[in-house]
């Protein structure tokens, strides 16, 4: 029985990891930021940043739906495999649905998103500065309620390393590695 | 009936090239509009002026006559959002409260084909002169008129932008200025 993910969803992981990680950062840096030029760019790098990991998170998830995951470890069960399961999927959903807001925050906001400053991504709505607004105020309380998440994610992950001592994060883990 | 289908198309003309014999003397600005587009990180952006103000005396059959002065009132701009809006009316900006005015004063219309013309004329902004030189397009409208026409400026050239945002790799520094106004003959 396979005990690894497979190199392609270790690679999505952790590449989305380390973007996310940047992205959650930005943001929260960025929009306390009086207006300057570096501001500007930083918005525009985090938007691109945040397309990218929206394309890949639907690559990711068509990989996971073709893919069956190695099998959780023997020790989970009942209502803590239920919370497993259930967690790994509001992951998903919130890499979907926070590059989603903001796509559209920007639109409402006239601010069209333009992929590494080539590729326009067409405006889903138009603008309007109200909706903007909701649309800014739920793209960054979606971003608190996916840290949470994501803090727990990695809590449960060295739990079952650490005290558990079961396989969990080794699945996620490079092959060689024996840590 | 034939008679009276005369008199009605003989009125209509009259109307017409009386109409037509009128010069434009003023705009009607609840029909009018000044808009400009520029790239900020390669991202189109619309702006506009709620407030302008023209002095006109242009007759389209006459045009090397015609005469035009254009004021629009920096403050009354719609960047796009409103934390540009409040960023470039200051001093690094417009800097609206030392120079609340950008004006244009047309030197010459010159026809180029029907309803076409070119216009020259010097455009004041922030206490910088340039020439500016572009196609007017000229549409009746009954007894009205409408003028529309575009051209870029460079922000460089008038200082709009400086300090932080004197380079041009985030605000570019084309800026398209595009009008379209409603001309009338009656003041």
């Amino acid at each position: 029985m396979n005990t690894h993910y497979t190199p392609v969803a270790k690679s999505l992981h952790w590449l989305m990891a380390l973007m996310i990680f940047g992205l959650l950062a930005l943001g929260f840096y960025m929009s306390d930021l009086p207006l300057s030029p570096d501001k500007l760019q930083l918005y525009s790098w985090h938007k691109w940043a945040g397309v990218t990991v929206f394309v890949l998170v639907w690559l990711r998830l068509a990989w996971r739906i073709t893919h069956r995951p190695p099998p959780m470890s023997a020790g989970m069960y009942g209502a803590v495999k239920l919370a497993a399961i259930a967690g790994h999927w509001m992951l998903y959903v919130f890499m979907v649905i926070i590059p989603l807001t903001g796509w559209l925050m920007s639109s409402a906001k006239g601010f069209q998103t333009v992929w590494f400053g080539v590729l326009p991504i067409p405006d889903l709505i138009g603008k309007d500065k109200a909706l903007g607004r909701s649309l800014a105020e739920l793209h960054s309380a979606l971003n608190v309620g996916f840290l949470l998440l994501i803090v727990v994610h990695a809590l449960a992950a060295f739990m079952h390393h650490f005290v558990h001592k079961d396989d969990t994060l080794r699945r996620m883990l490079p092959r060689s590695s024996k840590p | 009936m034939n008679f009276l289908n005369k008199t009605f198309a003989l009125a209509i003309t009259t109307l017409a090239l009386y109409a037509h014999a009128a010069p434009y003397q003023a705009i009607v600005p609840a029909k009018s509009s000044v808009t400009f587009s520029y790239k900020q990180m390669g991202v189109a952006i619309d702006g506009r002026f709620k407030k302008f103000a023209a002095q006109v005396n242009f007759d389209p059959a006459k045009a090397e006559a015609g005469k035009a002065s254009f004021d629009v009132e920096l403050a009354s701009v719609d960047a796009g959002s409103s934390e540009a809006d409040d960023e470039v009316v200051t001093k690094s900006w417009f800097n609206a409260a030392a120079f609340p005015k950008a004006s244009f004063v047309a030197k010459q219309f010159k026809q180029t084909a029907p309803n076409q013309y070119e216009v020259t004329g010097s455009l004041s902004i922030k206490g910088q002169t340039r020439d500016v030189k572009f196609p007017m397009k000229h549409t009746a409208q009954g007894k009205d008129g409408v003028l529309t026409g575009s051209f870029t400026l460079k922000r460089g050239d008038f200082n709009i932008g400086e300090g932080m945002w004197a380079k041009f790799d985030v605000v570019a520094n084309d800026i398209q200025v595009n009008f379209s106004l409603t001309a009338q003959s009656s003041k």
